[in-house]
């Protein structure tokens, strides 16, 4: 039999994360995170809840894993190309007479977008002047962003979505094979900084002119959705760029009234 | 923030489908009057961010026909449509949340992971169609809705374009009724 956690065993786990290891889950989407528990605890076979939050409790090491699996590391490279267009096409262009760019990537995962990013960057023939910092909450994601070694298998697919998305190149041109696994060049990782960042407890830290952050508000509730809107605000320069996920929106936001959409896509503009 | 407090119906019509599905759904909706309860309708498609299928259903019905906005609450009298590429879950205020977790069956959206939080949440307020499909998707949610007291029901395999999918639920036992086109239409509009 499957275990299924409820509400109060959802609250007293999360309590104690955020006690003993200072990560606050409590303002995401429960229906989400309980799953993910649930998911969590068949997969590493414990037999009863309770010892599942004794193990949580006890072992720092297992907490690692926990936030590694609670949170969703699921991404691509060019993911919706018509996305990526608009940031080639309308984007990029905007930008690309600052003296020096930067791009934050907020909620990373693997770093697939981030690399994404810095081939268009390259082929707009910026790259040389951009820094894109990634971040996420999830040190292992972070790390695994910071080699740029990703599987061979997919590589395929990301070089349909790049060509998809109006890229022009030879996809395979930006990386080099070994075995089952790719790594992507040495020009384009050394313009990417990686550290960990909790968009629930930690404060900005630059001031940036695109700030991405695609299939993460969808994980937290409608109160830290609007948190970390105000968060990217403040981090935002004038007339920067914000891009959310396809299914996302400020609209609901206490910052919206200060942007105006794109077009279709989900790339917001601060106004002045 | 601002957002008008809306109020969520209070029983829901979950159906799921795969390969030859979408027939079922092209007779059902037009046969639909007014209803007082949501339905949510999750098919396994390949492409996101594409309307056509919204359109298509909703050139069929009088019933608003919508693909679901992030934390919007189900109210009676419209169809919610699971968008491509993301699963779909709902809160315990019956709000959906979208996921983009790894696939379940082969498949995002899956009926499983769609099933069984509408289990979750509507209870014996629910009742879960599987139609056809070439998939296993779909029977593990429908054990998880008769475990939580909604109602099952499976397109009669013989009547379905692609059996295997309502086949796997019925052996699996977790399905209540088995019906053909006609005998879901009945149902869905005396539900």
């Amino acid at each position: 039999m499957e275990i299924s956690i409820n509400d109060e065993q959802l609250k007293a786990l999360l309590s104690d994360v955020l006690d003993i290891y200072g990560y606050d889950f409590s303002d995401y989407s429960h229906a989400s995170i309980v799953r993910r528990v649930n998911r969590l605890i068949s997969l590493d076979k414990f037999p009863s809840f309770a010892e599942f939050h004794f193990r949580l409790r006890t072992d720092a090491q297992y907490l690692e894993r926990f936030v590694e699996e609670i949170t969703v590391n699921v991404t691509e490279m060019f993911r919706d190309p018509s996305f990526y267009t608009a940031l080639r096409e309308t984007v990029i262009p905007e930008i690309a007479s600052k003296p020096f760019i930067r791009i934050w990537h907020a909620g990373c995962a693997t770093g697939e977008e981030v690399y994404s990013m810095a081939i268009m960057l390259h082929e707009a023939g910026l790259l040389h002047k951009s820094l894109l910092y990634a971040t996420d909450i999830n040190p292992s994601v972070v790390e695994q962003t910071r080699r740029g070694i990703f599987s061979l298998a997919h590589m395929r697919e990301y070089s349909e979505n790049y060509i998809a998305s109006g890229g022009k190149h030879d996809f395979s041109s930006y990386y080099s094979a070994k075995y089952d696994r790719v790594i992507f060049n040495d020009m384009l990782r050394e313009k990417i900084i990686c550290s960990t960042h909790n968009l629930v407890s930690d404060r900005s830290f630059n001031e940036f002119q695109l700030i991405l952050c695609r299939n993460v508000l969808i994980y937290f509730d409608k109160y830290l959705q609007d948190r970390v809107l105000k968060l990217f605000d403040a981090s935002l320069e004038r007339l920067g760029f914000m891009a959310l996920g396809s299914k996302e929106t400020m609209k609901f936001s206490d910052v919206h009234p200060s942007y105006h959409q794109l077009g279709k896509e989900k790339i917001w503009r601060k106004k002045k | 923030m601002a957002q008008e407090k809306v109020k969520a119906s209070d029983r829901l019509v979950a159906i799921g489908g795969s390969a030859g599905s979408l027939e079922v759904l092209l007779c059902l909706l037009p046969a639909l009057g007014q209803i007082n309860f949501a339905i949510l309708i999750v098919v396994h498609r390949k492409v996101s961010n594409d309307p056509i299928l919204r359109d298509l259903l909703a050139s069929r019905t009088k019933l608003t026909v919508k693909e679901i906005e992030e934390k919007e609450v189900p109210v009676p009298g419209t169809i919610y449509l699971v968008p491509g590429d993301y699963h779909v879950l709902l809160e315990q205020d019956k709000s959906f949340t979208l996921d983009y977790s790894e696939k379940v069956n082969y498949s995002r959206p899956s009926i499983d992971v769609v099933f069984e939080s509408a289990a979750n949440v509507y209870a014996d307020k629910l009742v879960c169609i599987l139609l056809s499909g070439a998939n296993a998707d779909g029977t593990e949610g429908l054990r998880h809705v008769k475990l939580h007291g909604g109602s099952t029901i499976a397109q009669l395999p013989s009547a379905s374009d692609v059996p295997y999918m309502p086949e796997q639920a019925i052996l699996g036992k977790v399905v209540d009724r088995i019906m053909n086109i006609e005998e879901i239409i009945d149902f869905v509009k005396n539900f």
